[in-house]
């Protein structure tokens, strides 16, 4: 047990430290091609993909060394270090996994130089939770596959070029873990119609899509006939694992802090109000318990154990921090706290009310609360299944 | 980086565990709960043989010079049995001798605590409710040959079986530590819900200490003191969160209703999944907090702070869910849930309470 850095991680910090300072100037500052230079940098620097593999692009930089490049990043609220989100978080690991050296040399390259952006096809209309028991439907013939079915709350669909989709090639099969067959699909293909979908936060993320008869060339099969549920777990512990990666947390408990230091609450300075100081620790303790709990599952991983259903834990807490942080914020101040953005007097340009309507990202996406909660009875704890 | 356990702390833990299971199981605990003293000198003096008293003192004075993580791994351990040894107690005193004593009273008493032939315990607030130098009430006024003691020490852990006392007191140069011996002083136990964790008020009006006897101790040393309470009680709180959770989930799995496991409605593994979540979070912070006190000083107050507050509430909860989930074999005395609901009321206010830590994370937070 030791929290202290090596020499060698902490130069890597400091070179974090100055490649930020170098490049990344104060937000009004930053013209429109800032991004796509920002991008390139980093790129560059081997960044993205840190922890990769060599072989395929990547940097084969150590995970505590990613830690330290992610909280560095988060501290400086810079802009995330490839666009391709889904593919580097799972998609990419996935192909690295399970897919074929074709694959792997057509694929992710792309990923990692922010060329291509996934989406992830799992959920269905009447198949959730339940995502074992999808319905959509790949056939074999010849040298393609044929596959009808729809898709649904497809995050990115609308301007994804690729998804990872998951079919049903068995239907007559003991358990529904069986049969299922994971394929990467251009979204161009005939036959994908795209349907964007708003939420309620106004915006249209995410899509229905229906496949008609689309065909799947056999060699856009990631792994093997009727082994994709194995793809998929791995995917979703590694979404999951995306979705309670504590460095999030930092700039939304710092801009809350900032919040409260400046809001006034029955004409008192709301930080010396004992709830809102109590409130702010509760949260902080959930941050710092995840953080912690990464580090924990990190040391695990160092050990080159596979993260698996423990990244549910963090799930849990990111769920309830972003739903609780929002509406405590956005409550705090009253009813300058329902102004969207673009009104005149908005705090913090309406970014409050914004996310307060958008918890349903982190806490429906990659799986509902109930779900994570039957995950840790289930697996780590050995309750009997549902 | 390394948020692991070594070998050799893994082997430690391994050993206390077995130690506990065979030398302490639940029967023994309760019997030694019930008994007159509270205390069984021949487990002391295992325990004593097997290093666990001088783990955090300096090898120089007899010890081992390990860290507080060491210590948590024993802590932790022995917690999950609900041993009501006062090794906390005793790491705490000498935690106190090596933060305020001189030379002198290091080298005489430090080896007597590691070997475990003196006894020792320390009682800071007289206030039950209140973290703060004001709430030391009793005082050392000077004497001829030394000092004389007023005042009481209301809650002081283990004093009954201690041989040695280090008590809070005003002294004419500010703050300090009275070691006191038991038989100068009245010592009037006092039963509280946690028959495991023995409480007693100290009687000091009148008791006379020579001037060595008397150990400075300024406010940042209290509070260094405070905290290592803080991070030992927390320790204990990850062990017998951890034997609470799992006495509770096994039983979810055996018993029956409906014709299915109880464990298999989600009323029930639901809970379950959310003790899990807290006991695994707190325990996190409880491992940083451990750490800091040896090698980050500088951010002790908050990590502590995090971790007690944390798991003061989440502890709590555990300790009612895991009754709760039994029914009614749950509230019996002869079942062993409701001992781990008794020390979570015990722990919960100890070294302070999730208020008080919160408002310390939000103060240090700079709200
Ligand atoms: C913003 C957003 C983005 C998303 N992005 C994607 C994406 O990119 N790709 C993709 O494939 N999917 C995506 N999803 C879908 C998401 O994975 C599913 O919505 C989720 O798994 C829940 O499925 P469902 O909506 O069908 O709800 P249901 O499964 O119908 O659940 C409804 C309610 O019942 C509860 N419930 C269901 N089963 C159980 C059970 N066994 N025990 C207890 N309670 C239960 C749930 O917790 C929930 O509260 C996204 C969802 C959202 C909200």
């Amino acid at each position: 047990m030791d929290f202290d850095y090596t020499a060698s991680e902490q130069s890597f910090r400091e070179e974090v430290r100055s490649f930020i300072s170098e490049n990344l100037p104060p937000k009004k500052e930053r013209d429109k091609n800032f991004l796509a230079n920002w991008l390139e940098k980093v790129r560059a620097k081997g960044w993205v993909g840190f922890a990769w593999p060599k072989e395929f692009g990547g940097s084969e930089g150590g995970l505590i060394e990613q830690t330290i490049l992610r909280e560095e990043m988060a501290l400086a609220k810079a802009p995330p270090l490839g666009t391709s989100m889904m593919g580097l978080a799972w998609v990419g690991p996935g192909i690295m996994q399970y897919g074929t050296e074709e694959q792997k040399r057509k694929f992710i390259p792309d990923i990692l130089d922010s060329k291509v952006t996934w989406c992830t096809g799992y959920s269905e209309p009447n198949h959730g939770s339940d995502l074992a028991a999808i319905q959509c439907k790949a056939e074999l013939n010849g040298d393609h596959y044929v596959v009808n079915g729809q898709k649904i709350w497809t995050t990115g669909a609308p301007w994804s070029q690729w998804i990872i989709l998951l079919t049903r090639t068995q239907f007559d099969v003991e358990s529904k873990h069986d049969g299922i067959t994971c394929f990467l699909v251009p979204m161009d293909a005939p036959g994908v119609e795209v349907r964007p979908i708003q939420n309620m936060a106004g915006d249209k993320h995410f899509a229905e899509i229906f496949f008609t008869d689309v065909q799947v060339p056999v060699e856009n099969r990631l792994g093997a006939e009727g082994e994709g549920w194995n793809v998929t777990v791995s995917a979703l512990a590694n979404e999951r694992s995306s979705i309670g990666e504590v460095t999030q947390m930092f700039e939304k408990l710092e801009n809350l802090k900032e919040l409260v230091k400046t809001t006034t609450k029955q004409g008192q300075p709301a930080s010396k109000d004992p709830k809102v100081r109590r409130t702010i620790a509760r949260f902080e303790m959930k941050v710092a318990a995840m953080k912690f709990n990464g580090l924990r599952y990190l040391t695990k991983q160092i050990k080159g154990e596979p993260l698996t259903s423990e990244t549910s834990v963090n799930k849990l807490h990111r769920a309830s921090l972003e739903i609780e942080i929002d509406d405590f914020a956005v409550q705090l101040m009253g009813q300058a706290g329902l102004q969207l953005r673009g009104g005149e007097s908005a705090v913090d340009g309406g970014t409050w009310s914004k996310s307060a309507l958008n918890w349903p990202n982190v806490v429906i996406g990659g799986g509902t609360p109930n779900i994570q909660r039957n995950i840790i009875a289930e697996r780590l704890l050995g309750q009997p299944k549902d | 980086m390394n948020f692991g356990f070594t070998e050799e702390q893994s082997l430690l833990r391994d050993q206390v565990e077995r130690f506990i299971k065979e030398a302490c199981p639940m029967p023994k605990v309760r019997e030694i709960a019930a008994s007159e003293s509270r205390f069984d000198s021949t487990l002391w003096q295992q325990v004593a043989d097997l290093g666990w008293l001088g783990l955090t003192i300096p090898e120089a004075h007899g010890g081992l010079g390990l860290k507080w993580i060491d210590l948590t791994v024993v802590l932790e351990a022995a917690a999950e049995g609900l041993c009501p040894l006062p090794i906390a107690s005793q790491a705490l005193a000498s935690a106190a001798v090596l933060t305020c004593g001189n030379d002198k009273q290091k080298s005489e008493w430090l080896p007597a605590m590691a070997s475990g032939s003196a006894i020792c315990t320390i009682g800071l607030y007289d206030e039950a409710n209140w973290i703060d130098p004001k709430a030391i009430t009793a005082q050392a006024h000077a004497s001829e040959d030394g000092y004389v003691l007023k005042g009481t020490k209301p809650f002081v852990n283990d004093a009954a079986a201690a041989d040695y006392l280090l008590l809070a007191v005003n002294a004419p140069n500010g703050l300090a530590l009275a070691a006191v011996a038991k038989d100068s002083v009245k010592i009037t136990h006092q039963p509280t819900m946690d028959t495991t964790k023995p409480m007693a008020s100290v009687d000091l009006d009148g008791v006379n200490i020579s001037a060595d006897f008397l150990l400075p101790m300024s406010e940042d040393q209290l509070a260094f003191l405070t905290d290592c309470g803080a991070v030992a009680t927390t320790a204990e709180m990850v062990g017998a969160g951890a034997a609470i959770l799992e006495m509770t989930s096994n039983y979810a799995k055996e018993r029956i209703q409906f014709g299915k496991p109880i464990g298999q409605y989600q009323g029930v593994k639901h809970r379950l999944a959310d003790m899990y979540v807290d006991l695994e979070s707190y325990r996190s912070l409880s491992y940083y907090a451990a750490w800091s006190v040896d090698d980050d000083i500088e951010g002790l107050a908050k990590a502590v702070s995090l971790a007690k507050g944390y798991a003061s509430d989440a502890f709590a909860q555990i300790g009612i869910d895991g009754v709760g989930l039994h029914g009614a074999i749950g509230f019996t005395a002869e079942y062993d849930a409701q001992l781990y609901l008794k020390r979570s009321k015990w722990a919960r206010p100890m070294y302070g309470d999730s208020d008080y830590h919160m408002d310390r994370i939000a103060t240090l937070g700079g709200l």
